[in-house]
C-alpha cells in the first residue's frame, strides 16, 4: 500500500466510520429485523417470513395471496377474475398504501423533470454566462426555506376558497376545491418541493453540450427542433436519468406532505412506516414495510437505468 | 432569438411557481384576520407579538439553535475530511465509500430516522437532542461534501507541492496553504448545514425526546386553526433568515471559487 492510498485511508476514515456505524449499521438492523418476529416493542426469534407475507393482508383478516390463491372466490359468482382480483387488491391496504406512494411518486418525478427541463435549457442556452449563477442560486433558494411552512402555504393555495380557486371564480370558473383531491394536491406540492432536484443536473449536463454540434446539425439542414431531438436531447439524457432518480427515490418517503396536505386521510409509506413503528410498536413490520418499499423503489430505479443505458454508455 | 423570449417568459412563470408560497407567506403573517384566505382585511403585526410572547415557541427555538450549530460544526468537519480524501486521493473502495456517505441525499428522510430509532431503542440509547444531531449529521454532511468538494477541486495542486518543497510538514501545508483557500468553501458548507439542520423535521420529530423543536413545534400547532397566522409570522421571519443565510453561503462560496482561479459552474450541490 502506498503512503499516498494510507493518508487517503486515514483522512476519509472518520466520515466513513461514522456512515458505517450510523447509517449503514441501522439500515442492516432493519434487515435482520424484517425477517423476525415482533412483539410490542420487541423483536425476537424464529427468523420468518410472515412479515412479508402479512404486507398482503386484507380488511377481515384474510390474505390477499392465498385469496389468490384459493381462485378468489367471490359472494357475487357473476363477477368477472379481474373484478374479484381488483377487490381483493382494493382490500389490500397495504398494498394499495404502497402502490399509491408509487404512483404519486411517479407522477411527481414526471411533472417536475417536464416542468425543469425548459427552465434548465433557458439558463444554460440563452443566460449569459455571468448571470447563470444568479439564476440558479434564484431556483435553489425556496428548496432551502422551511419544507413545513412551504407545505403549508400550499393548503392555503390550492384549498377551499383558496387562492387557485379565488382565481378561478374570478375568471368565471367553477371553483376546483384541488385540495379535496388529495393525491393532486399532493403530487402540486411534491413537484413544487423538489423542482431544484431536477433542474440542476439537468442544467449540468445541458452545459457539457458541445454547441459546435448543435452548429453542425442546423449547417446539415436539421431544423431547430429536430436538432434539439436528435442531438441536446440524447446527450442531455445522464441528466434527465440522474434528475428522474434524485425525484423519484425520496418522493415515495415522503411524510410531512400526505400528513399536512392530505390531512392524513390519503397516507403513503412513510405513514405506514410510523403507524406500525410507532402506533402498533411493531418494529418486524415496520422494518418488512421499509425493506419492500425500498427493494421495490430500487428494482424500478434499476428497471428505468437499464432501458436507458444507450444514452448513458455512448458518451465516453 | 423568438425562441428564446418564449422560454423567458416560461422561466418567469416558473420562479413565480417557485416563489408563490414565500410571496404569500408574509401576507397573510401581516393579515388582520384569523382566517387564513384572500381577501385580506388589513395590516396587522399582532401575530409576530403572539408568536414572540409563546414560552414553548422560544424554548423549542433554543433547542433548534444547539442542534442546528453542533450539526454545521460537525457536518461540515466531516465533509472537509470526506472531500479531501475524495479529491485529492485514490484508496481502495473509494467509490462504495463515498457512495455511503453520500446515500442520505435520495434515501428518503424517513428511512434514516427510523433505521438510527430502531438502533437506538435497541442498545437503549435514550432519546435526546444528542439523537437529533446525530441523525442530522447525517443529513447534512452529503451537503457538507458536495459544497467542500467542488472547494477542494478548484485548488492549485502546485501550491501544496511548493509548500512541501520548501520544507512544511503535511499538516502545515493544509493548515498554511490549504485551509486558508477552501475557507469560503467551509463557511458556506458550515451555513448550508445550519439552514437544512433549522428546516428539518422527520429525524427531528422521530428521534426528539418528546420536548419539540422549532419544525416540530410548527408542525404540531398547524393542527390549531387559530394558532395558524402566528406560525406563518414565524414562517416569514425563518425564511427571510434562511435566505439572508443562503445569500452570505453563495457570497462565500463564489468568492472561495474566485480566490482559488476556478471558474463558476454555478449553485450549490
Amino acid at each position: 500500500m502506498t503512503s499516498e492510498t494510507k493518508a487517503g485511508l486515514k483522512l476519509v476514515a472518520p466520515p466513513a466510520l461514522y456512515a458505517v456505524l450510523l447509517l449503514a449499521a441501522p439500515l442492516a438492523t432493519v434487515l435482520i429485523y424484517s425477517v423476525l418476529t415482533g412483539d410490542k416493542g420487541k423483536v425476537g426469534l424464529p427468523v420468518t417470513l410472515d412479515n412479508y407475507y402479512d404486507l398482503f393482508k386484507m380488511k377481515g383478516g384474510q390474505n390477499l395471496l392465498s385469496y389468490i390463491a384459493a381462485g378468489m372466490p367471490s359472494e357475487d359468482p357473476t363477477a368477472s377474475l379481474w373484478a374479484r382480483f381488483r377487490d381483493g387488491v382494493s382490500d389490500a391496504i397495504y398494498i394499495v398504501i404502497m402502490g399509491r406512494s408509487l404512483v404519486i411518486s411517479m407522477l411527481v418525478t414526471f411533472a417536475t423533470v417536464a416542468l425543469a427541463y425548459p427552465i434548465a435549457y433557458f439558463v444554460s442556452f440563452h443566460v449569459r454566462p455571468e448571470r447563470k449563477s444568479l439564476w440558479l442560486f434564484l431556483i435553489t433558494i425556496p428548496f432551502w426555506t422551511s419544507y413545513i411552512i412551504r407545505v403549508a402555504l400550499w393548503r392555503t393555495i390550492l384549498g377551499y376558497n383558496g387562492i387557485v380557486d379565488n382565481f378561478l371564480t374570478a375568471i368565471g370558473l367553477e371553483p376546483a376545491n384541488i385540495l379535496a383531491n388529495g393525491v393532486a394536491a399532493i403530487t402540486i406540492t411534491l413537484a413544487h418541493a423538489f423542482a431544484p432536484f431536477a433542474v440542476l443536473p439537468i442544467f449540468v449536463s445541458l452545459e457539457k453540450v458541445d454547441r459546435s454540434l448543435l452548429e453542425a446539425g442546423q449547417d446539415l439542414g436539421e431544423s431547430r427542433w429536430s436538432t434539439f431531438l436528435r442531438v441536446t436531447l440524447p446527450l442531455t439524457m445522464p441528466g434527465v436519468i440522474a434528475a428522474v432518480l434524485i425525484v423519484f427515490i425520496p418522493t415515495v418517503g415522503d411524510y410531512v406532505t400526505p400528513k399536512l396536505i392530505g390531512g392524513g386521510q390519503v397516507p403513503m409509506i412513510a405513514n405506514l412506516m410510523e403507524t406500525e413503528m410507532l402506533t402498533k410498536r411493531d418494529q418486524a413490520m415496520g422494518s418488512a414495510i421499509a425493506v419492500a418499499a425500498m427493494s421495490i423503489v430500487a428494482v424500478i430505479s434499476i428497471i428505468f437505468v437499464v432501458w436507458n443505458r444507450r444514452y448513458i454508455g455512448g458518451k465516453k | 432569438m423568438k425562441k428564446g423570449q418564449g422560454l423567458r417568459g416560461y422561466a418567469i412563470l416558473y420562479l413565480l411557481f417557485l416563489y408563490g408560497p414565500i410571496i404569500i407567506l408574509p401576507m397573510f403573517a401581516f393579515n388582520d384576520s384569523k382566517v387564513v384566505s384572500f381577501p385580506l382585511s388589513g395590516f396587522t403585526t399582532q401575530w409576530f407579538g403572539e408568536m414572540w410572547a409563546d414560552q414553548n415557541l422560544r424554548e423549542a427555538l433554543g433547542r433548534s439553535l444547539i442542534i442546528a450549530l453542533c450539526t454545521a460544526t460537525l457536518s461540515t468537519t466531516l465533509g472537509v475530511f470526506a472531500a479531501r480524501a475524495s479529491v485529492r486521493y485514490k484508496f481502495p473502495g473509494k467509490t462504495g465509500i463515498m457512495g455511503l456517505i453520500m446515500l442520505p441525499l435520495v434515501l428518503p428522510d424517513i428511512i434514516v430516522a427510523m433505521a438510527l430509532l430502531v438502533v437506538l431503542l435497541s442498545i437503549g440509547i435514550p432519546l435526546s437532542l444528542m439523537t437529533i444531531i446525530m441523525g442530522h449529521i447525517l443529513l447534512c454532511t452529503p451537503f457538507a461534501v458536495a459544497i467542500l468538494s467542488s472547494a477542494f477541486q478548484s485548488l492549485d495542486k502546485s501550491l501544496e507541492e511548493a509548500a512541501l518543497d520548501l520544507g512544511e510538514t503535511p499538516w502545515s501545508t493544509f493548515r498554511l496553504i490549504i485551509l486558508p483557500l477552501v475557507m469560503p468553501g467551509i463557511m458556506a458548507s458550515f451555513l448550508i448545514c445550519f439552514t437544512i439542520s433549522i428546516d428539518e423535521f422527520v429525524v427531528a420529530n422521530f428521534l426528539g425526546s418528546g420536548k419539540p423543536v422549532l419544525s416540530s413545534y410548527i408542525f404540531g400547532q398547524f393542527r390549531f386553526p387559530a394558532k395558524v397566522p402566528a406560525m406563518l409570522a414565524l414562517g416569514t421571519i425563518l425564511v427571510a433568515f434562511s435566505i439572508l443565510l443562503l445569500t452570505i453561503a453563495e457570497y462565500f462560496r463564489r468568492r472561495g471559487i474566485a480566490k482559488a482561479g476556478g471558474n463558476d459552474t454555478g449553485g450549490f450541490l
